[in-house]
């Protein structure tokens, strides 16, 4: 019953409704990353991190450091945080963590399978993976050649297993079925997630469902950006996009027709929301669109926490965080390779 | 018609338990006439029941939902400050002041329900031989102190309610800027007042009540 959260809530998840929040406030601000961009080597960004949240997992790395290596005991902090978390999580909360990870399961899916494409190592791949999305029989996967013997043999075990009905077909794996594969699961995955918040209902349902369909039409979005001059048809187009969000189903008409950028932009500024992201860019300025698009959902993610009761602040913490991480490694990257000129481009700063 | 006013004719002369059983003969029949509601049967119900009765079930209404609303409001308030106190310890002794006032609330029932309990006085009422029925005032006082006991008991349950969730709000505020928490304690303080009210009410509802009986003649 919606508004009425606030005298169960607790029961359950009003402690760890807590912890989220402080690991929220952990998170770096402007103030951190202008002290991070002001860096000279990897080691100051060290020395600057080690007052931070990152501090106990960077102390104990030796000189010289790696860009990789700062950003992967920043993603073990997320992780650690993460594990912690969902080992204390109850019943409703603990499958609603459960989805939020389901998203880099698919990542690691289509990572292992595109390497095993390559003739890549497996184990060389299997570090690359997202530890949120790690399942047991992940390692098995190289073994798989077409997408039959994929869900056959891997992924029946796995809470995947329902997005793969839709896109199940004996076709060979190749670049370009991999990425279908990789959209259809994202949607299927998505409209799934979104059911299940609305079950949940409540805040959860309201603050969840505007979250998710920003998703999905930033998804919408990007698959016709770059499906535009592809030998992607259509129809084959429009069944990548998922079915809720603002631009369903009359905005997914016009981008399955659109050709170009201008004709996507039209089709986005029918929604008000959008066309206030749309009119932030200039005409012609699309390589800015994903920039754009990050800080508004990072605005998005930030407001939630302004309401209280409802699960979207664990799905929340783990997208800002990711940010976070992804902001550090761009700065880490910058300085290493001496490009501290172009510093601010990629940094999406969090409050 | 007729037979109605038969019955009410006749309810007086009889002994108690032979004219319950007669009622509820006739409680029957007015379902088979149409009649939802049976309004001589209900005031016969309702003078049939002791004043004793409704007087303890108000104090014990008085003490039970304030404890429950108490008790509610301490863990709502308890889990959040004890997950924000994870990261941010300075805050538990301070924010001990939002527990503090939702065990105000229990206070505040336990107090009303030792006022209630005192107007219980012996000698003990009786009913009167001639007509089986309890003395007006002794009647009027046992609904006295049930309403006494309900105003307070829930106007206290929904108070402790909104004291737990404001304190549990407050609680995490203080944890990311300890600036807000004065602010929220006004909020706080506010919100434990509307407990006050039911207790005002309900003592002044009891106030005129005296469930006392006379000494038989010696």
């Amino acid at each position: 019953m919606y508004g009425f959260e606030a005298l169960w809530f607790n029961i359950k998840d009003g402690y760890l409704d807590g912890v989220v929040r402080g690991h929220r406030s952990g998170l770096l601000t402007t103030a951190d990353y202008n002290n991070l961009c002001q860096c000279e080597t990897l080691d100051d960004i060290k020395l600057n991190l080690t007052g931070t949240d990152y501090g106990p997992y960077l102390a104990n790395e030796p000189s010289p450091l790696h860009t990789t290596t700062i950003v992967d005991r920043c993603t073990e902090k997320l992780v650690d945080d993460w594990n912690k978390m969902r080992a204390n999580a109850d019943e409703p909360l603990g499958e609603f963590m459960d989805y939020c990870t389901y998203g880099h399961m698919i990542d690691n899916v289509v990572l292992i399978v595109t390497g095993t494409l390559h003739e890549r190592d497996v184990h060389e791949l299997l570090e690359k993976c997202n530890p949120l999305g790690m399942f047991d029989s992940i390692a098995t996967l190289a073994v798989a050649s077409s997408m039959r013997e994929l869900y056959r043999l891997v992924l029946v075990d796995t809470p995947l297993a329902p997005y793969f009905s839709e896109s199940l077909s004996a076709e060979d794996l190749d670049e370009m079925n991999i990425e279908i594969m990789r959209n259809t699961l994202y949607k299927a995955y998505l409209d799934d997630f979104a059911a299940f918040c609305r079950r949940l209902g409540g805040a959860t349902a309201e603050v969840m469902g505007g979250l998710l369909s920003f998703e999905a039409d930033r998804r919408a979005l990007n698959i016709t950006l770059n499906s535009i001059g592809t030998e992607l048809t259509r129809d084959d187009r429009r069944k990548l996009y998922s079915n809720f969000g603002l631009l369903y189903p009359h905005g997914h008409h016009e981008l399955a027709a659109a050709e170009d950028f201008d004709q996507i932009r039209s089709a986005m500024e029918k929604c008000p929301p959008y066309q206030a992201i749309f009119t932030k860019l200039g005409f012609g300025e699309s390589q800015m669109l994903d920039k754009v698009l990050f800080e508004e959902e990072v605005r998005r993610l930030c407001d939630t926490f302004e309401q209280q009761f409802h699960y979207s602040v664990f799905f929340a913490y783990m997208r800002l965080r990711e940010q976070e991480i992804r902001n550090i490694m761009w700065i880490a990257e910058c300085v290493a390779q001496d490009q501290k000129i172009r510093i601010n481009d990629g940094i999406v700063y969090l409050f | 018609m007729v037979r109605r006013e038969r019955n009410r004719l006749r309810v007086p002369a009889r002994a108690p338990a032979v004219m319950a059983s007669q009622q509820l003969l006739h409680f029957g029949d007015a379902l088979s006439r149409g009649q939802l509601i049976n309004w001589d049967y209900l005031g016969f119900l309702f003078k049939q029941i002791s004043p004793y009765f409704f007087a303890c079930l108000g104090t014990s209404l008085a003490v039970g939902l304030s404890i429950a609303g108490a008790a509610w409001g301490i863990f709502i308030t308890g889990s959040s400050l004890l997950g924000a106190a994870i990261r941010v310890p300075r805050i538990t002794s301070k924010n001990l002041i939002s527990i503090i006032f939702c065990e105000a609330v229990a206070i505040y029932g336990v107090i009303v329900a030792i006022i209630l309990s005192t107007r219980l006085e012996s000698p003990f009422v009786v009913r009167d031989s001639q007509t089986g029925l309890y003395p007006i005032q002794a009647m009027t006082a046992g609904y006295a102190i049930y309403g006494s006991g309900i105003t307070t008991g829930w106007s206290n349950l929904v108070c402790g309610l909104c004291v737990g969730i404001v304190g549990s709000s407050a609680a995490l505020s203080d944890a990311q800027n300890a600036t807000l928490f004065v602010k929220i304690l006004v909020v706080e303080i506010f919100g434990s007042a509307l407990g006050l009210f039911g207790v005002i009410i309900g003592i002044i509802i009891a106030g005129q009540a005296k469930l006392q009986g006379t000494l038989p003649p010696p």
